[in-house]
């Protein structure tokens, strides 16, 4: 790791599909009228592939190089110099940001490919692209930024490009409403990614060696041990500060509200940045930074629960959704917190592997949606598709093939990457028993979901209107084969990381360099396969419940929804009330204080305005009167004293010579008396 | 109690000219006559330049500047006859209360 291998193609991983994003943003309109909309896709998806044909070369780069010394970096230049705060503009790619790169460019590039069959009747195609284009970027910085002011930059325009991508049909108002929700909650996990990244450089700064690189903080990170601010120690508070980014952007309680309402964008959209890449961007961010995470026993516990209660509350969310997107938006939450169980447990490997996974399984499900929306003329409710297995083979089966991964069915990848989760939480030192269950109980509830949504989508009576059934096709080609490659990547991404009892992970060797291994755990291999047994039974129990209920009909989910006087099921389909919670605390609290702020305009400030404007009138009302009578008296008053007396002296001149002389002598010999009398 | 060469003895002559030349100066009505007690007035001054001169460097000082006071005399009485003269014109007499009228 001292000797970093300076290299210049890394650079080209982000800029590519930068530029991309730039020649169809700027010229896009032109040349979609011009040369039609196979260009545009041209332009969108070949530096996305090119991009991904790069990020191999790297992974094989590092590969073939001692594990100590797999650290390449691309330095472009000095971006800020001011005191002691130095950051480089640098692209860095380790085992760590390779993982990612390949995911974000692999992943992204077949999104691409599918959006270009999806989004072809759309006008702004160009648009799209360009927007789609640019998040590639943005993420791409993010995974491979060397400094953590860097990978801000890429975490904003991650948020950006979320932003614009889910008001993408923003003449629809609810749209453009979901993606100011979006952008809003995200700000609030943005501020915490902040204040942390402050704090952090701040208290690096006050030990001497202020920096913001991640390989330089990883060296130093020992040094803050100890510090205290506000007698918290700084590495719990700046943690938990970027913990709070993280459930931003990653969607966790309490920040989940967002990624739901999400789904309003284009399907792929929800399937590149709502499920495979941008919201993992948390995850990403605490696995980077595992050296401060480790020190923090109390961030980790934090942690590890809200993961827990995240993944539990949306996978008994997702139960009750009818809406295709919104049960896999759900999910996408839940998995999330699968991921931050990981994380809490101080399994960060675990963490990134389950995040791999999930990125091929859950954008399979996401397209597979997308396809089915696309063929049911963007019908999204549940309750109007069925036996749609006939129709659409292709989709049917990738479909098939994720949710038998998701569901953590053995030897699918979901099922290595959830266990290896769940196997840590029992075990880590920082987990727990109970941490566990709730994971198992989730797992079930997932399984039984993602069946439920199986078979109510391709099984049964076709519920939808005679005119759509009559329309019912398979979606082209250019989006039925990303499909198939990533139903591929579902079963076999595992098989990199398979658990200790069938002869260990290779994926967290490969991790190795930037997160160090958790200790060899002495468990017993029997513990470990029997966990094993029970969350494949417990997920087995979610899978024949929803048989029962929606492929047999043995009995109808009204029973189930009429427990507890119905409590539990109005609890979950109305989300826990977070939305409306939020509306009258956050929103309307905010509209209160700005009904206050226009009070206190009204009264206090236009009052002040308002008096010292009267004031000034009067004081120039006094000032008139003083100038009126005292000024232009005094002066009048002079006048007429010069006026009075040159009247009355007029008298003296009488024109008569012989009075002036006897005016002469008087004064002379009046002169002359005083002279003597008093000068002598 | 007067010896003739003694300087009192010329002022006191000049003092009486300017005595009797101030006195037709005040009373006299012709502007003529007011006129003639001004020269008297001069001369008197005249008298006492020369005197003073005499008795004190005995030089001729006090000779040059009576010479200037004569001829500042005949222009004065130059000047002083043309306006008795536009006087008379207008007035029809030499009578110095008539120029009264000149004050505004």
């Amino acid at each position: 790791m001292d000797h970093p291998i300076q290299t210049d193609y890394l650079r080209w991983i982000v800029f590519l599909p930068l530029i991309g994003a730039i020649i169809n943003g700027l010229l896009g309109s032109a040349i979609q009228k011009r040369m039609g909309k196979g260009a545009i896709s041209f332009i969108a998806c070949a530096p996305v592939i090119l991009a991904f044909g790069l990020s191999v070369y790297a992974f094989l780069t590092l590969k073939g190089l001692a594990a100590e010394q797999r650290f390449l970096i691309d330095r472009l230049y000095t971006w800020i110099n001011l005191g002691s705060l130095k950051v480089d503009m640098a692209f860095w790619v380790d085992p760590l940001s390779a993982v990612m790169i390949l995911v974000v460019t692999g992943v992204g590039g077949l999104i691409h490919i599918y959006a270009t069959g999806y989004m072809h009747e759309d006008k702004a195609f160009w648009r799209f692209f360009a927007f789609l284009n640019l998040f590639t970027a943005a993420m791409l910085i993010l995974v491979t930024a060397d400094n953590l002011l860097l990978m801000f930059v890429g975490w904003e325009g991650v948020g950006l490009c979320s932003y614009a991508l889910i008001g993408f049909w923003y003449q629809d108002h609810n749209n453009a409403r979901a993606g100011n929700k979006a952008f809003i909650v995200n700000r609030v996990g943005d501020f915490g990614f902040m204040l942390g990244m402050f704090l952090l450089f701040w208290s690096f700064d006050a030990q001497g060696h202020g920096t913001l690189t991640f390989r330089e903080m990883a060296k130093w990170a020992s040094t803050l041990q100890g510090q205290q601010l506000w007698g918290i120690s700084v590495i719990t508070l700046a943690t938990l500060l970027l913990f709070v980014g993280a459930t931003g952007k990653s969607a966790q309680i309490p920040l989940h509200v967002w990624l739901p309402d999400a789904m309003a964008g284009p399907t792929p959209v929800s399937a590149l940045i709502h499920a495979a890449t941008m919201v993992t961007a948390g995850v990403y961010m605490t696995a980077r930074l595992n050296f401060f995470f480790s020190t923090a026993p109390e961030t980790l516990h934090v942690i590890a629960w809200i993961g827990a209660g995240t993944a539990l509350m949306a996978a008994t969310i997702a139960l009750t959704q009818t809406d295709i997107k919104r049960v896999l938006a759900y999910s996408t939450v839940s998995q999330l917190g699968y991921m931050f169980i990981g994380v809490g447990v101080a399994g960060y490997a675990a963490a990134i592997f389950h995040l791999m996974t999930h990125a091929f399984f859950k954008a399979c499900l996401f397209l597979g949606a997308g396809s089915v929306i696309h063929a049911m003329h963007h019908e999204q409710d549940m309750r109007k598709m069925g036996g749609l297995k006939d129709s659409m083979p292709y989709t049917f089966w990738t479909f098939a093939i994720s949710v038998l991964a998701i569901a953590g069915t053995p030897f699918f990848s979901g099922f290595f990457s959830k266990d290896e989760i769940l196997w840590l939480a029992f075990t880590s030192e920082h987990g727990s028993p109970m941490l566990w269950l709730l994971g198992v109980l989730g797992a079930g509830m997932t399984a039984f979901y993602m069946f439920r949504q199986f078979f109510m989508v391709f099984f049964g009576e076709c519920r939808a209107d005679h005119h759509t059934q009559e329309h019912l096709h398979e979606s082209p080609k250019v989006m039925t084969l990303p499909l198939v490659v990533l139903a591929i990547g579902a079963v076999f991404a595992g098989y990199v990381g398979l658990p200790t009892v069938f002869g260990g992970s290779q994926f967290a060797r490969w991790l190795e360099p930037v997160i160090a291994a958790h200790g060899e755990e002495h468990a017993s291999h029997a513990l470990e396969l029997g966990l094993m047994a029970v969350s494949i039974i417990v997920a087995a129990f979610g899978f024949f419940i929803a048989y029962l209920m929606y492929y047999r009909a043995a009995f109808s989910p009204e029973r189930f929804a009429g427990l507890a006087g119905g409590f539990f099921y109005r609890l979950f389909d109305r989300k826990y009330y977070f939305d409306e919670i939020y509306q009258v605390i956050f929103v309307n609290g905010a509209l209160l204080l700005a009904r206050l702020g226009s009070l206190f305009d009204q009264y206090v400030i236009d009052g002040i305005v308002d008096g010292s404007a009267s004031l000034t009138r009067f004081v120039s009302w006094l000032n008139g009167l003083f100038d009126n009578y005292i000024i232009d008296g005094i002066v009048n008053a002079i006048a007429n004293i010069t006026f009075g007396a040159g009247n009355q002296f007029r008298r003296v001149q009488t024109g008569n010579i012989n009075s002036y002389l006897y005016g002469i002598l008087i004064a002379v010999v009046l002169a002359i008396i005083v002279k003597l009398r008093y000068w002598s | 109690m007067f010896s003739p060469n003694e300087l009192s003895s010329y002022l006191i002559i000049g003092a009486i000219l300017f005595s009797l030349g101030l006195f037709t100066v005040l009373t006299r009505r012709n502007a003529i006559s007011v006129l003639m007690g001004v020269e008297l007035i001069l001369n008197s001054a005249n008298i006492n330049y020369v005197a003073f001169s005499h008795y004190s460097s005995g030089g001729l000082e006090g000779q040059i500047y009576a010479i200037f006071v004569i001829m500042l005399a005949a222009a004065e009485a130059a000047v002083g006859l043309a306006i008795v003269l536009a006087i008379f014109q207008i007035f029809h007499t030499i009578d110095v209360e008539a120029a009264e009228t000149l004050k505004e």
